[in-house]
């Protein structure tokens, strides 16, 4: 196990995500976060890495977000986990924002803070796929590592067990460096009550797009380059059945695979 | 329209999520499609496969610095690719690899990147993407306002084209790699520990789930699959609490299958694990938990106790089958 040497600050980008059962506006044809929401799953993974990164070092962690209002709920939930700071962009010429745009908003958010360390979860609950590192990652002209289920720091170094398809690769890079983490990272801790407490008293900035600086204004100003055009109901996976086992659950299967002949 | 391909392959192999790719995009434009393999050695073989199966153009970057699977050399090499060539549109199958390779070009071409999609389409001269959103409850339309246009495809989405002569025109590329694409470095891989009949090709996957309780419980996976003349696959909870090897895992960071077939056994459906199974023909899944997510997105979703049921599906498909 390395020790955490000269890692000064860790950056944690985390995104707050509608809860429950998500739709989209068919207005707006965007995803509905007039609702409840709460931190992404494996943000928690993220969050968690860079506190257990820190222990009891003076290492600084600071969560970074871009979206709406209401996200400063989920950074409040990311410092009482045990964050230091936090830092929210939100502006409503960012509203909507494609995975490209919030790329180049967030590559600036980050180059402001110049953490020897940013790390990612590696998927978001609400957009699927998810591989904004790696296009924040190319703005910033850093080495990047996704899909982390282990790592660890070592003079300047952080090694990363990066689990593929095919194999677990070893991969090692230079610091500063970006890293996507899994869920089979860690267990996310809980806040305590003395945490929630103690998150109130922590500092939360709130950015426009002109706090950025006039360099992050023009780069948003192309927008995003994606947009949806329709949204409609999926064919839904033909007749599908459920039922209740009493008993007879066996024969019914079987009667099913002898009726499309997949036995 | 100018369709540019990238190609992921593990040794002489090109996968087939790619070459599914490669066949649909002869569908767009006016058919000439552009391939790119990268990687280190000889890929000549790998460069010939792709003219069998579908390519017109194949551009080869082959160095010993790019056989490493790392995604930011290859942003560097498709980067330049697409300068010189042209290209407007760059295909991608998903893959740990190749999600990080499109998003980085994409931020590198300052190109719209649309990904998760299961169709894309030409509708009056504009490409459309077709995307499953929010757990597949929605269907979304999707489209490009960048010039350049980047899409990822989820795994299985195409089938590879029947293979044909082929006679691809072959460029060798060699590229200057930026100084951050070279700072991530391989230092060790263990590869899973291929063994007995692999998921990827089954046509019948038993799949076995934290819900069977325990590692002896597998032999009841084991026998239905037999039975079935069909593999077993496991999810990355078992395969992590080392009920099952992860030869055998399907999901995000395991295999991908897409059989006739696929019965779930105690799998609760976790997003990591849908991935890797969701284009499968049928899906039968059996969990005790009512509220499994597998059930919305099983044909036929059962809830009940698989230890009482299994056995007797197990007896009820041999007796079948020795009629």
């Amino acid at each position: 196990m390395g020790t955490i040497g000269s890692l000064m600050k860790i950056a944690v980008c985390v995104k707050h995500v509608p809860d429950g059962r998500q739709h989209i506006d068919p207005g707006t044809k965007r995803l509905d976060r007039s609702g409840g929401g709460e931190l992404n799953g494996v943000d928690e993974n993220a969050v968690e890495e860079a506190l257990r990164l820190k222990g009891d070092t003076d290492t600084e962690v600071v969560v970074v977000s871009m979206g709406p209002e209401p996200a400063v709920e989920s950074l409040r939930a990311a410092l009482a986990l045990g964050a230091d700071r936090a830092v929210l962009v939100s502006d409503p010429a960012l509203g909507g924002s494609d995975l490209i745009l919030t790329s180049k908003v967030l590559a600036k958010a980050l180059g402001r803070e110049g953490a020897d360390l940013v790390l990612f979860g590696q998927q978001a609950s609400d957009g699927g796929g998810g591989v904004l590192w790696a296009a924040v990652a190319d703005h910033l002209r850093l080495p990047f590592v996704s899909q982390a289920a282990e790592l660890t720091i070592h003079d300047g170094t952080v090694r990363v067990t990066r689990q593929t398809e095919v194999a677990d690769d070893v991969i090692e890079a230079p610091l500063p460096a970006i890293v996507a983490v899994s869920d089979a990272i860690n267990e996310p801790r809980y806040a305590s009550l003395k945490g929630k407490m103690g998150a109130k008293k922590k500092p939360l900035e709130q950015l426009s797009l002109a706090d950025l600086g006039s360099d992050a204004v023009e780069a948003a100003g192309g927008g995003s380059l994606t947009e949806v055009l329709d949204v409609a109901e999926p064919p839904a996976r033909a007749n599908a059945t459920r039922i209740e086992d009493e008993g007879a659950a066996a024969q019914l299967i079987v009667d099913f695979l002898v009726e499309r002949q997949l036995v | 329209m100018k369709v540019l391909v990238f190609l992921e392959h593990h040794g002489d192999d090109l996968t087939k999520g790619s070459l599914g790719v490669l066949a649909k995009a002869a569908d767009l434009g006016d058919g000439q499609v552009a391939a790119v393999v990268v990687g280190g050695g000889n890929l000549k073989a790998v460069a010939a496969e792709a003219g069998r199966l579908g390519a017109t153009k194949v551009y080869v970057a082959a160095d010993d610095a790019l056989d490493p699977p790392l995604p930011q050399p290859r942003v560097d090499v498709l980067d330049a690719i697409v300068r010189a060539g042209g290209h407007d549109t760059v295909l991608f199958s998903n893959s740990v690899l190749a999600a990080d390779i499109a998003a980085g070009l994409a931020a590198r071409l300052d190109a719209g990147l649309n990904w998760d999609l299961v169709d894309i389409t030409e509708r009056d001269g504009r490409l459309v993407g077709k995307r499953p959103a929010l757990q597949d409850s929605v269907l979304v339309d999707v489209g490009w306002r960048s010039e350049r246009r980047v899409a990822l495809f989820r795994t299985g989405s195409f089938e590879p084209a029947v293979g044909g002569q082929g006679d691809p025109e072959v460029e060798e590329v060699a590229v200057r790699l930026e100084k951050h694409s070279v700072g991530a470095r391989i230092v060790d891989q263990h590869f899973a520990n291929e063994g007995g009949p692999s998921v990827e090709g089954a046509e019948v996957v038993v799949a076995g789930g934290i819900g069977l309780g325990g590692p002896e419980n597998f032999a009841l996976a084991e026998e239905l699959a037999g039975a079935l003349g069909g593999v077993v696959g496991a999810t990355r909870a078992v395969v992590y609490a080392g009920w099952y090897p992860h030869s055998a895992q399907i999901g995000q960071t395991g295999k991908t299958v897409s059989p006739k077939l696929y019965v779930a056994l105690g799998v609760s459906g976790a997003v990591q694990h849908k991935v890797g199974m969701q284009n499968s023909k049928v899906i039968v899944s059996i969990n005790k938990d009512p509220g499994a997510p597998i059930f919305e997105f099983s044909d036929l979703a059962v809830v009940g106790d698989l230890h009482a049921i299994v056995p007797k599906l197990t007896e009820l498909v041999r007796q079948r089958r020795g009629s």
